[in-house]
């Protein structure tokens, strides 16, 4: 066992990570030890990340213990840098946690800033003066370059920086050179964002927490004006919309609404998270209350105007699509299904149920396969996702329809068969696996309808262990009406 | 009775066929069903801006399933289809398929499907869909007894049918009819295909529906034979051979306790 982490106090004493257990508690009898968590770890540092939000949307998770935060056109908000990375620090040293932060011009010096000393901010161009005094270690680069750095006699950033690019590139790799420059501010490697940046963004800050049902709607209803207007301004409508909460203690509670069509209008928004707000499983639990709420778009499209009033038809489209999205927004967008028409003869595979939300008009103009004129119905009302076996006891015909069989432990005895209809597996798709279905028509003595099928030829597909032809199983696939 | 609790009785009775009447504002749209004697019945068809339940034995599923698409496929004329259907039901009786839909001769297009998990969401989607006058219809499935459809949420569902004048049509199987403010109530079976010659063994959807209650008519139960071309209801097709009478159109016992019921 060895030390994965540790505190400002056990460092003091000289304890370091890696260093065996029981060597540490050799130097220091009272160490008090706790497993560790890895996954716990990193389920904070993304809590912490969601919480950071607050500052500004671009926050990139720098694993195991850091987190980036791209504060770019953010600080003035908060009364400027300094104001910012004070809140910032008081917050999260409030929850408990140690922090180092730093503001610089590229990611990699701020970085490097926070393994050394916590609170500063270095103006652009200031770079390489301010990590010149320190240690090679602060750059985090591997521990073999690191090492390597240090026997040639280079210990600070500043002796490293002296020498040339081409001499650092030839012994340590160009990544570490590219490294090197993006600490000293020459050029900045890109943070990836956890999440896309939204189109629009709206935020409604509270110096007192609300907590109310009808606060909360409120907010809601208002941030979506302001977001509307903004969107309208450019001719846009939102797709995808998504309410944070931020609550006093940190957590942050993100709910999310689809829509099928571009939203123009704030009551629907408002509507649409009223439905997805009531319909929550597990509500929406203001605990101390929420100090900021905010709404943002993060897929928005260009809205195109139709002419409204003369077309019925486009009255109806737009009130259908306005339906499906409410529906979707309180039981959820998979829920609200349209179908395809698939081109393929097996019997579960013919349809694919797609989301109603973004797949009306397609399916609204799907072809299907016509039906044949003046037949009974040749595709049963309702089909089984799972074929259901039944026991059939013998065929008069050995590859005949069944004279009865039993299907959920009833009898039903055979009183008209039509088949079969012979569906082979698609061999160019399958591995070989699947078996010939003789699809019958089978209607019982109380005038039940089945279409039950035998899976696989009759003494063509179906082995025993031995080899010897065996007997297919029959499933019921489907009840017409 | 006294003759003036009757007259006051006769009075409060008036009084609610007036309250309920005047919320009726479509109550003269009515949908030919195809069969004469039904519609007779019915006086006319089929009421649109109205809830309409079928219910059915568990196993008789797909013959209510049949019917209620039917009556469907009447009452939606080129509007959308809301399908509401409980999760549980699907496992029951197979999902309904839009390969048989089209068969059946409905347009699978104009559906549009909602797996609602429980019965309290597919209600409030249900009361919702009604409530919206660009469809044509909303079927609501749900199988087995529910204690939560009683009649509060069936008034809320009609209020919302007749004030959009969206037809609700409620399949209920592997339930007993109970009292609701519903229009019509029928109970589905599974009546024998059509006799024919020996080559054509497999005939067109039959019904045995029994109209356990009808609001503003008598009821009845009739023989109804679906026509996939035509898209309505018509009365069963007749062959000149003399065939026996297939026992579901035998009067049972449990029926005649069930036509009290409501």
């Amino acid at each position: 066992m060895v030390i994965h982490a540790l505190n400002e106090v056990a460092e003091r004493l000289g304890l370091y990570i890696g260093q065996p257990l029981a060597n540490a508690r050799a130097m220091c009898p009272d160490l008090k030890v706790f497993d560790a968590d890895v996954v716990a770890d990193a389920k904070t540092l993304s809590d912490i990340a969601d919480w950071c939000d607050r500052f500004t949307p671009l926050v990139a998770l720098d694993a195991p213990h850091g987190l980036f935060l791209d504060i770019t056109g953010c600080a003035h908000l908060f009364g400027g840098e300094a104001a910012l990375l004070q809140t910032l620090v008081r917050a999260l040293a409030r929850q408990g946690f140690a922090v180092s932060a730093a503001i610089a011009g590229t990611s990699v010096c701020a970085r490097t800033l926070t393994r050394q000393a916590t609170g500063s901010i270095v103006a652009d161009g200031g770079e390489a003066a301010a990590i010149d005094r320190f240690p090679v270690s602060a750059l985090g680069a591997d521990e073999a370059i690191t090492t390597g750095l240090r026997r040639a006699g280079l210990k600070t950033i500043g002796d490293v920086a002296s020498r040339s690019a081409s001499e650092i590139t030839a012994r340590f790799g160009a990544r570490f050179s590219t490294l090197l420059a993006h600490a000293l501010g020459q050029g900045d490697a890109p943070i990836s964002p956890r999440k896309p940046l939204p189109d629009y963004i709206v935020e409604k800050r509270f110096a007192e927490p609300i907590a109310t049902d009808t606060m909360i709607a409120m907010t809601l209803s208002r941030l979506a004006d302001t977001l509307i207007a903004a969107m309208e301004k450019q001719g846009k409508g939102a797709r995808r919309l998504e309410a944070a909460f931020f609550r006093t203690d940190g957590v942050v509670r993100a709910i999310m609404v689809e829509t099928g069509r571009p939203v123009t209008r704030s009551a629907v928004v408002d509507r649409l998270f009223r439905e997805r707000l009531d319909a929550l499983a597990d509500p929406l639990d203001p605990g101390f209350g929420f100090d900021m709420v905010r709404l943002s778009a993060s897929r928005t499209e260009i809205v195109v105007q139709e002419q409204r009033d003369l077309d019925a038809h486009v009255h109806d489209s737009d009130e259908l699509a306005a339906l499906i999205d409410r529906i979707a927004a309180r039981i959820g967008g998979k829920r609200v299904v349209v179908h395809l028409p698939q081109n393929t003869h097996i019997p579960e595979q013919a349809v694919l149920a797609a989301s109603a939300q973004h797949h009306l008009t397609a399916a609204m103009q799907a072809e299907w396969p016509a039906r044949a004129e003046s037949e009974p119905p040749l595709r049963p009302l309702r089909l089984f996702d799972q074929p259901e076996p039944v026991t059939v006891p013998f065929a008069t015909v050995p590859d005949g329809p069944p004279h009865q069989f039993t299907w959920r432990r009833a009898k039903h005895a055979v009183v008209r068969v039509e088949g079969p209809e012979r569906i082979a597996m698609e061999w160019w798709r399958q591995d070989g696996k699947q078996l010939t279905r003789d699809y019958f028509r089978i209607e019982d003595a109380e005038g039940l309808r089945f279409w039950i099928f035998r899976d696989g030829l009759y003494e063509g597909e179906v082995f025993d262990a031995d080899g010897k032809p065996a007997s297919p199983n029959w499933y019921v696939h489907g009840l017409f009406a | 009775m006294s003759g003036a609790r009757m007259s006051a009785l006769a009075i409060l009775r008036s009084q609610i066929e007036r309250i309920e009447t005047a919320e009726v504002v479509h109550r003269h749209d009515r949908i030919a069903l195809g069969h004469s004697e039904a519609d007779a019945a019915l006086k006319g068809g089929l009421a649109r801006a109205a809830i309409h339940e079928v219910f059915c034995e568990g196993r008789q599923g797909a013959a209510a399933t049949g019917f209620v698409t039917g009556l469907a496929g009447r009452v939606t004329a080129q509007r959308p289809l809301l399908w509401v259907r409980q999760d549980f039901s699907e496992m029951e009786t197979g999902a309904l398929s839009m390969s048989g839909l089209a068969e059946f001769g409905l347009d699978p297009r104009r559906v549009v499907m909602v797996r609602a998990a429980d019965v309290e969401s597919a209600l409030r989607t249900s009361a919702d869909a009604l409530a919206c006058d660009a469809l044509g219809a909303v079927v609501l499935e749900l199988w087995g007894e529910t204690r939560q459809f009683d009649l509060v949420a069936s008034r809320k569902l009609t209020l919302a049918a007749q004030s959009s004048g969206v037809t609700g049509l409620l399949l209920r199987m592997a339930a007993q009819p109970m009292p609701s403010t519903a229009e019509t109530r029928w109970m589905l079976r599974a009546a024998h295909s059509p006799p024919g010659p020996m080559w054509s063994v497999w005939g067109a959807p039959r019904f045995d529906a029994e109209l356990l209650r009808n609001r503003h008519g008598p009821c009845g139960r009739w023989i109804m034979e679906w026509k996939c071309d035509e898209c309505q209801f018509s009365e069963p097709s007749a062959y000149s051979q003399p065939v026996a009478a297939a026992p579901a159109h035998r009067p049972d016992p449990a029926v005649l306790q069930q036509r009290r019921a409501g």
